[in-house]
């Protein structure tokens, strides 16, 4: 996308008391000890909207105090952050809205960021949702593409919109801190860099937990993971529409299968009750960033695009020559995806197998 | 108890068509229906009500049109219906949106305290998640998103415990009412209306509610109460270039196949190189 066109009206004008608003926050999600990855890509994307505004990375980790936790400290600095909030007490060491959102509100009143960034997870949303309502700002759900309007240094956060059909470009106007969420495996993955350095600023919160209702009784980790691992699967073969009834779904299946790869579909399929929701790519579903996305019979909604597009190389596969998918795919092959995908499944086998025999 | 639910009247997402010369938005002919995450929080509610007895208020903010949601889970068994409609709410972003609502519980709570909010996990034309944190950080209560499940629910007491989806697992959380609660989605079905409610339903004297008549103030709803805005709605570009089209040395399936995989290891030499040493260590 272009540079974002000029923002007009004069509410954006900062009153004095706002134009201490300074960095760039990313809102580290811990639980247990281990840092979603989707913290560590906000660094990378927050570093870089740091560097046009010519200001620190700020990270903040909450928890409670633990070796687990000042490893994490240093891994955010590695990742990309200048200083590191460290916010401890034993009433954080397990995510709960109320003092999550107390600590925050706190801690953004008093070091002013300019920008804070969270990932869109069931930690990060609750977390978002509540905090800007106590802060009264602008909060912008999942965003796909985060940059910076050169001329007044306000934050331009780009979504999809009307259930993915559209995209957006939304500002917040003369509020700070300017808040958005990100989803998973939206923005790339930084470089980890040892090298880095950065300062750690000690918080501790004066929480008491006979004042916090909400009391975690238990905490049931998920087991050995049943659910597609479409996030991080390095080939995914996906399937819409164009199968035509859902017992072809198993000539995706084969192909994966051969290939060692991740089935996806799109949300009409898991409307039509083909697929379980976890295999969803798109707004709703999964963003999934695979070396080889092969589409069969997928059209190429908006819906479905922002979820895979920025794949290292998308073949698609699809009978209309003028299918939207063609304008954003890398590869195209136009042809019946019931007669081609088993053709493929076989061809690799082939190819594969000649190899293993010849090794 | 007194138990309200947030609805959301949307168009149906998976019907709207962008216009392909004006490239804006062709509402015509799109049905509305109720937000279907809603349906997750309403049919919750509802269980409570058979459960343990209750009260169920769902509250909408929307157009007049929005009367029609509203009659629908007046028919699913909630029992009123208040409609908050003004032009002034207009333009309203989530946090306006929140505030806007949430006058309108402490409406509903003069007259009858409430025990539980129910909202959407999220919408599906907006897809935020941020509203129904807003109103439970605005009205104070305990926020407890991503339901799984409802264990107990202990009138007396005012006691609630719950499952909740966190990233890594389950949360069972125990804690008290006033709370905000939005469901996970697939975690029930939602009830078919009962010929009584339908009756009832159609015949319903629906409350309209005004900003002055919540008591909203005019500067925090609408687009004046809305610190973002929308800067531009566009199509996405198509990449600069578009799909090299793969020519096979013929039409058949087995042609195509081929040329398609000597086209991806051209692309991605090294994709070839990690299939063929899997393949060979025998995965």
């Amino acid at each position: 996308m272009s540079e974002p066109s000029k923002p007009q009206g004069r509410k954006f004008q900062l009153p004095e008391h706002l134009k201490v608003y300074k960095n760039v926050w990313v809102i580290v999600e811990q639980e247990r000890g281990i840092v979603h990855s989707v913290s560590l890509e906000l660094l990378g994307e927050a570093r870089k909207l740091a560097d046009k505004l010519g200001v620190e990375v700020g990270a903040v980790v909450l928890g409670a105090e633990s070796p687990d936790l000042n490893r994490i400290c240093g891994d955010a600095i590695s990742y990309g952050a200048d200083i590191v909030y460290k916010v401890t007490d034993p009433a954080l060491a397990d995510y709960r809205t109320d003092p999550y959102c107390r600590v925050m509100t706190e801690v953004v009143n008093t070091h002013k960021p300019e920008i804070v960034l969270l990932g869109a997870t069931t930690l990060g949303r609750d977390l978002a949702g509540a905090i800007a309502t106590t802060l009264a700002t602008g909060l912008t759900a999942d965003c796909t593409e985060l940059d910076i309007y050169a001329d007044n240094r306000s934050l331009a956060a780009t979504r999809p919109t009307f259930g993915g059909t559209l995209l957006c470009t939304i500002q917040t106007l003369a509020y700070r801190p300017q808040m958005a969420t990100v989803r998973p495996r939206v923005m790339a993955m930084p470089e980890r860099d040892d090298a880095r350095t950065g300062r750690v600023v000690e918080i501790q919160p004066d929480l008491r937990e006979e004042d916090i209702v909400t009391k975690v009784l238990n905490f049931i980790a998920d087991r050995e993971q049943n659910e597609a691992q479409l996030a991080f699967a390095d080939i995914i073969v996906s399937a819409g529409k164009g199968l035509g009834k859902v017992e072809n779904m198993k000539l995706v299946f084969d192909l994966a299968r051969v290939l060692g790869a991740e089935v996806g579909v799109t949300r009409p399929l898991v409307q039509a009750g083909w697929a379980t929701n976890d295999r969803q790519v798109g707004q709703t579903g999964k963003t999934v960033r695979p070396k080889l996305y092969i589409a069969a019979g997928i059209s190429g909604a908006i819906q479905h695009r922002v979820g895979m597009e920025k794949s290292d190389l998308i073949l698609a596969i699809n009978t209309d020559p003028n299918a939207t998918i063609f304008d954003f795919a890398h590869l195209g092959l136009v042809g019946d995806a019931l007669k081609i995908l088993p053709a493929l499944t076989d061809a690799f086998g082939r190819r594969l197998s000649v190899n293993r025999m010849a090794g | 108890m007194h138990i309200v639910v947030c609805i959301k009247q949307v168009p149906d997402s998976a019907q709207i068509r962008i216009h392909p010369v004006t490239n804006t938005i062709m509402r015509q002919g799109v049905p509305a229906i109720i937000n279907p995450f809603d349906l997750f929080s309403l049919e919750e509610a509802l269980r409570l009500k058979d459960k343990v007895g209750a009260r169920v208020t769902v509250l909408t903010m929307g157009p007049p049109m929005a009367e029609t949601s509203l009659r629908k889970a007046l028919s699913l068994g909630a029992d009123d219906a208040v409609l908050l409609t003004d032009r002034k709410f207009a333009g309203s972003d989530t946090l306006a949106t929140s505030y806007a609502l949430t006058s309108a519980i402490q409406k509903l709570a003069e007259e009858d305290p409430v025990d539980i909010v129910f909202c959407g996990k999220q919408t599906v034309d907006g897809d935020t998640a941020q509203v129904g944190p807003g109103i439970a950080t605005r009205l104070g209560f305990e926020q407890l998103t991503y339901i799984t499940k409802i264990e107990d629910l202990n009138t007396a007491s005012k006691e609630i415990v719950v499952q909740r989806r966190s990233e890594g697992g389950v949360q069972v959380l125990k804690t008290k009412l006033p709370c905000m609660i939005t469901m996970l989605e697939g975690t029930n079905t939602i009830r078919f209306g009962k010929m009584d409610d339908l009756f009832r339903a159609a015949r319903y004297e629906l409350k309209t509610w005004s900003r002055d008549f919540t008591g909203a103030e005019e500067g925090r709803v609408g687009l004046k109460g809305s610190p973002t805005v929308v800067s531009k709605v566009f199509v996405p570009k198509p990449r600069a270039e578009k799909a090299k089209m793969i020519e096979a040395a013929s039409d058949t399936p087995d042609a195509m196949a081929a040329a398609a995989i000597d086209a991806i290891f051209a692309a991605q030499p090294k994709l070839a190189d990690d299939l063929l040493a899997r393949a060979a260590a025998g995965l």
